[in-house]
């Protein structure tokens, strides 16, 4: 048993641990060291845990069969799951963290007594206060990221589900989350707790059914700020510093990612939370569909183009990674390298269904990441380079984001694609993207469409290259 | 008068989130998706709170109505801690510069 003091100053430790492992990350160079400093910060926050507590019965055994069981789940899952499915093992991982701080928060509830907060129904008024915001923010992040993983998954449907009275039921309930934090206080009752939690895990739920599939990359950076914010309101309650600093640092980490997607988008955060995207203007788009003149082309009309370029820039989006095509490109990458055409990478910040999607999967391929660009430092270059391949997305390369002020994306930064001398754009078919808006670009004279699958036309260019 | 150490615990709270603030802008764009993966995990240090409410029953009996709730936070935290760590470390180990083979 060790004194209280001295093991707050090893969970200061690993906190300190855990900023310098995000720190780690400004660079892939330093990012593998930070990482190890996370793993050595949790085994010192854990074994301090083990020593304060002092309980070396037969408790502790069992602690160490759930944490094996726990442990072995976890780690066959971060063996086996594809790069593509990422956005999905995020939002589940949210989730348990969710879930996690949900029950500790209600076993401080039932047992006060081990956590030197009073006795049942006899709480501290902070600590009560603190452990109903860690279990509300807990159960609002566990159903929202469960509704985000169906959706991501695709068991929901990823278009927004929304019906009358929809905001005005969940300003209610939340105004009924905060009034029942409130009697809880006052009056101990334990059925207010439960009662607390479950209107949670029903405001958590409905919040996230309203917002698109496109909107995914902030709600799973939001989804990451709560569980944040969940973690620090259990610290409060432990008067523990490591989940304190930790649960600031997540919490602050999910909103700074929020607010990059939203800007991505040039879509004001609640608007999206608002949800409904998507929906209204997709009607609008398929009325005044008339016939324009598209040129469409085969693989080997890509590849003459490509291999007559001096350079070309990849601008890859999640239709990429559904088609499972990051391999096949970077295998028509090389081909086109040995015929001494320069080539690199365009990601637009919100392409694939979370942050930096595109980099994993291309990473995954072996591309280096010095030939992968973000929007802004390969914006101007579109100007110069002989051919842009479009593969998988689409909105983000919608030139009417820049001209038609009516349009839905009017605002949004796009990759200039069509500054390029020829766009090659790999699409199944002519059908709008998520924003349900037509794409100026497929009917430009230097744009070349090639109809197929991303995969299956990559190939095929290989083959003729 | 003294502080309430409530307040100490503020502090650290807001200065947290200014020292995340800074550190998470500095991450780079392409890491934007281990560093998901990384604060799923590191957020997962909940599990010290699950592991005191699971070790709480000191009269030998291991299993009651709170400690249930901690093992099973147990349980869970730990699927993050090692999926979320590990996980990050493969998408890492992925990550390489250009080789200067020409």
């Amino acid at each position: 048993m060790i004194s209280a003091n001295l093991s707050a100053i090893f969970y200061l430790i690993s906190g300190v641990l855990f900023i310098l492992a995000l720190r780690g990350l400004s660079s892939p160079e330093t990012s593998r060291q930070g990482n190890f400093f996370g793993i050595v910060g949790m085994i010192i926050a854990i074994s301090v845990t083990f020593l304060a507590v002092g309980n070396f019965s037969t408790g502790l055994l069992y602690v160490f069969v759930f944490l094996l069981v726990g442990g072995s789940i976890g780690a066959f899952i971060a063996y086996k799951i594809p790069m593509t499915a990422m956005p999905e093992l995020v939002a589940g991982f949210h989730s348990l963290v969710g879930l996690a701080a949900v029950f500790v928060a209600i076993s401080a509830f039932i047992n006060p007594g081990a956590f030197n907060l009073g006795s049942p129904g006899n709480i501290k008024l902070a600590s009560l206060i603190e452990m109903s915001i860690g279990a509300a923010v807990g159960a609002i992040t566990f159903s929202g990221s469960v509704i985000a993983f169906l959706k991501l998954q695709g068991i929901m449907s990823g278009s927004p589900i929304t019906f009358k009275g929809q905001h005005i039921l969940n300003a209610i309930i939340l105004i009924s989350i905060f009034v029942l934090t409130y009697y809880l206080c006052a009056t101990q009752s334990s059925n207010l707790f439960w009662i607390l939690i479950a209107v949670s895990f029903l405001i958590g739920f409905l919040l996230i059914i309203p917002i698109g599939g496109a909107d995914m990359p902030v709600v799973i950076s939001m989804l990451n700020s709560y569980s944040g914010w969940a973690a620090a309101g259990i610290g409060f309650t432990l008067e523990n510093t490591a989940l304190i600093i930790t649960g600031a640092l997540v919490g602050s980490s999910g909103a700074i990612l929020s607010y990059i997607m939203c800007k991505g988008m040039n879509r004001s955060f609640f608007n999206v939370i608002l949800g409904g995207f998507g929906a209204t203007e997709q009607s609008k788009s398929n009325q005044n569909k008339e016939q324009k003149p598209v040129k469409s082309g085969n693989a080997d009309d890509a590849a003459f183009l490509m291999k007559n370029a001096s350079s070309v820039i990849i601008v890859p989006g999640y239709g990429m990674a559904v088609a499972q095509a990051q391999h096949a490109l970077r295998e028509m990458v090389d081909a086109l390298k040995k015929l001494d055409v320069k080539v690199s990478y365009a990601i637009h910040p919100v392409a694939g269904r979370m942050p930096g999607h595109m980099n994993v999967l291309l990473a995954e391929a072996n591309v280096p990441y010095d030939e992968v660009f973000e929007l802004d430092e390969i914006n101007n270059d579109f100007a110069n380079a002989d051919v842009a391949y479009v593969i998988g997305a689409n909105d983000v390369t919608n030139p009417v984001a820049k001209t038609d002020p009516q349009s839905p994306i009017y605002g949004m930064p796009v990759l200039d694609v069509e500054k390029c001398k020829s766009v090659l754009f790999v699409k199944r078919s002519l059908s709008a993207g998520y924003a349900g808006i037509d794409n100026d670009l497929f009917y430009r004279d230097n744009t070349l469409m090639l109809f197929a699958d991303a995969k299956k036309m990559t190939e095929e260019i290989i083959k003729s290259l | 008068m003294e502080i309430d150490p409530f307040i100490f615990r503020l502090s650290i709270f807001i200065l947290s989130i200014f020292v995340g603030y800074y550190v998470v802008w500095s991450v780079t764009p392409s890491l934007h998706t281990p560093l998901m993966s990384v604060t799923n995990a590191i957020s997962s240090v909940i599990i010290v709170g699950a592991i005191i409410a699971a070790l709480a029953n000191s009269d030998g009996e291991v299993f009651s109505n709170s400690s249930l709730f901690g093992f099973l936070a147990i349980t869970l935290a730990a699927i993050n801690i090692f999926g979320g760590f590990l996980v990050t470390q493969r998408m890492l180990a992925m990550y390489k510069k250009k080789k200067k083979d020409k």
